[in-house]
């Protein structure tokens, strides 16, 4: 770790206004990823701005129906809030199946979101890594790739996000609620990360000297028929080969609304609207689901190491909507597949 | 391999070492004061700075659950938090847990079911599992297992740390 300065924000303001003076200044709240990062040389701030006391704690509810949760409420705060467990137990239960318990104790939902990749090229300084350093190459592509992405790649980087409440909360049509130098302004979750282009070293939309100050949630949370499958190469505290969030609005048997978010498989939360809409006015049953995956897959394009997670994902997404369609959602303590 | 001037300079060589900074713990019912370097990690701070040695560096990337406290009654991986960070807080470590020479229900479950082989992750376990009977979501060998999740024994000691737990889940 190189040496810092440390600064204590006291508000919203007092955060922009020493994120500002800084240019090499970086933003703390849990620091469970950025401390990693920091000792292993990957990010370099000159100076950290302790965010973690700024009054971004709550959770309440909207005049529409939904929740705002405040950036810096712990991640197991979250999952355990009875309102997120009566309302949007996906949600819930995405965040229960990442990480542990002492880091879901440290984790803000702000720095969930912002949080970088666990690609073993990115996080060693001596390999090439775009996302690292632009323009030094992708040791990925020709290396290690089991973890890496199958979906929206770039020639340039096949990193993934690791986050597993970003799947439940891009199923959900979040909105991520930011400050900055220019005001306030309000992003949709699926506008929030980036695919990796030619740029990827940016993850996301958020400008710079811009916080994350909340996550609003719609009033619809798809509480009875919604599941989340996870599939690691452990059966606790690994992160996604594949992930799958499935919620699902049914009427008898048929589909009136589907969400569909993939984790593990791409540089952010991965939705197709067109494998979505392939569910609505369906019957929810095993062709469906299948119509739905080949759709969601039709570009997937695997590497020497991880091909097999185009069947993977594939097995998972058709599982997990019959888990959601079933109201049999996954257990994230009981890990036995039904 | 690394060219060490080029490290040096790219590892911000030339920043002067900031000022130290005061911290106030409550550590196991103790009020500490200490003077910190930014960069000091909580784990650091008990290790090397108090004295408390119980707390073990394993992996100090948040991968093995050995430097598990408790703070404000919650545990945490110690080695991914700034002391400074947590001016003002209170802090258990494992020599918090035993009270007037009585070991902790759970200490004594440890050693009733043999949970341990080497004991490097004991500390860590402990606290661990001191936090997860307070957060109260465990009601079955399942969910012990899951939400223990974070530290690993490289013993294998897991069948008796869940028999141990569930001993001093005992009402």
């Amino acid at each position: 770790m190189i040496n810092f300065e440390y600064a204590r924000a006291n508000n919203v303001a007092d955060a922009l206004r020493l994120i500002a003076a800084d240019p090499a200044a970086k933003f703390i709240a849990g620091g469970t990823n950025l401390i990693d990062l920091m000792k292993e040389d990957v990010e370099r701030p000159t100076r950290l701005v302790d965010i973690s006391r700024l009054p971004l704690k709550g959770i309440e509810e909207t005049a529409d129906g939904g929740l705002r949760i405040g950036a810096l409420v712990p991640n197991s705060d979250l999952a355990y809030h009875p309102l997120i467990e009566a309302r949007y137990p996906l949600l819930s239960s995405a965040i229960l199946a990442g990480a542990s318990q002492q880091l879901r104790n440290m984790a803000s939902t702000g720095g969930n979101l912002l949080q970088r990749t666990r690609c073993f090229y990115f996080y060693d300084p001596a390999t090439p890594c775009n996302k690292r350093e632009p323009g030094s190459g992708c040791s990925a592509i020709a290396g290690i790739n089991r973890i890496c992405g199958i979906l929206g790649t770039s020639e340039e980087c096949i990193a993934t996000h690791p986050s597993d409440m970003c799947v439940a909360l891009a199923a959900l049509e979040a909105k991520v609620h930011v400050a900055g130098p220019a005001g306030e302004r309000v992003i949709a979750f699926s506008d929030f990360h980036r695919l990796p282009g030619n740029t990827p070293q940016l993850d996301t939309n958020l400008h710079p000297n811009e916080i994350v100050t909340a996550i609003t949630l719609p009033a619809q949370g798809f509480a009875r028929n919604y599941s989340y499958l996870k599939i690691r190469d452990r059966l606790s505290y690994a992160f996604a080969l594949v992930s799958v969030a499935a919620a699902l609005e049914l009427e008898g048997d048929t589909i009136k609304q589907a969400r569909l978010a993939l984790g593990g498989v791409a540089h952010k939360p991965w939705r197709d609207m067109a494998a979505e809409a392939a569910l609505r006015g369906q019957a929810a049953n095993h062709a469906t689901f299948r119509h739905a995956a080949d759709l969601l897959l039709r570009d997937a394009r695997g590497y020497a190491h991880n091909a097999f997670k185009i069947d993977l994902a594939r097995r998972a997404i058709m599982r997990t909507l019959a888990q959601a369609a079933k109201a049999t959602p996954q257990s994230q303590s009981a890990k036995k597949i039904r | 391999m690394l060219d060490i001037t080029k490290a040096a300079q790219r590892t911000g060589a030339t920043i002067p070492a900031p000022a130290r900074i005061p911290v106030t713990l409550t550590v196991n019912g103790v009020a500490a004061r200490l003077s910190v370097a930014p960069w000091t990690t909580l784990l650091d701070a008990l290790r090397d700075h108090l004295d408390l040695t119980g707390t073990k560096k394993g992996c100090d990337h948040g991968q093995c659950g050995a430097c598990t406290v408790l703070v404000d009654g919650r545990r945490i991986n110690s080695c991914l938090t700034l002391a400074v960070m947590k001016d003002g807080a209170a802090v258990t470590t494992v020599e918090g847990l035993a009270t007037d020479g009585v070991l902790h229900p759970l200490q004594q479950a440890f050693i009733d079911h043999d949970a341990f082989q080497c004991g490097y992750c004991t500390p860590g376990q402990l606290c661990s599992a001191a936090g997860l009977i307070a957060e109260g979501k465990a009601h079955s060998p399942d969910e012990i297992r899951e939400l223990m999740s974070g530290n690993i024994c490289r013993c294998g000691a897991y069948p008796n740390i869940v028999a141990a737990i569930q001993q001093a889940m005992k009402p």
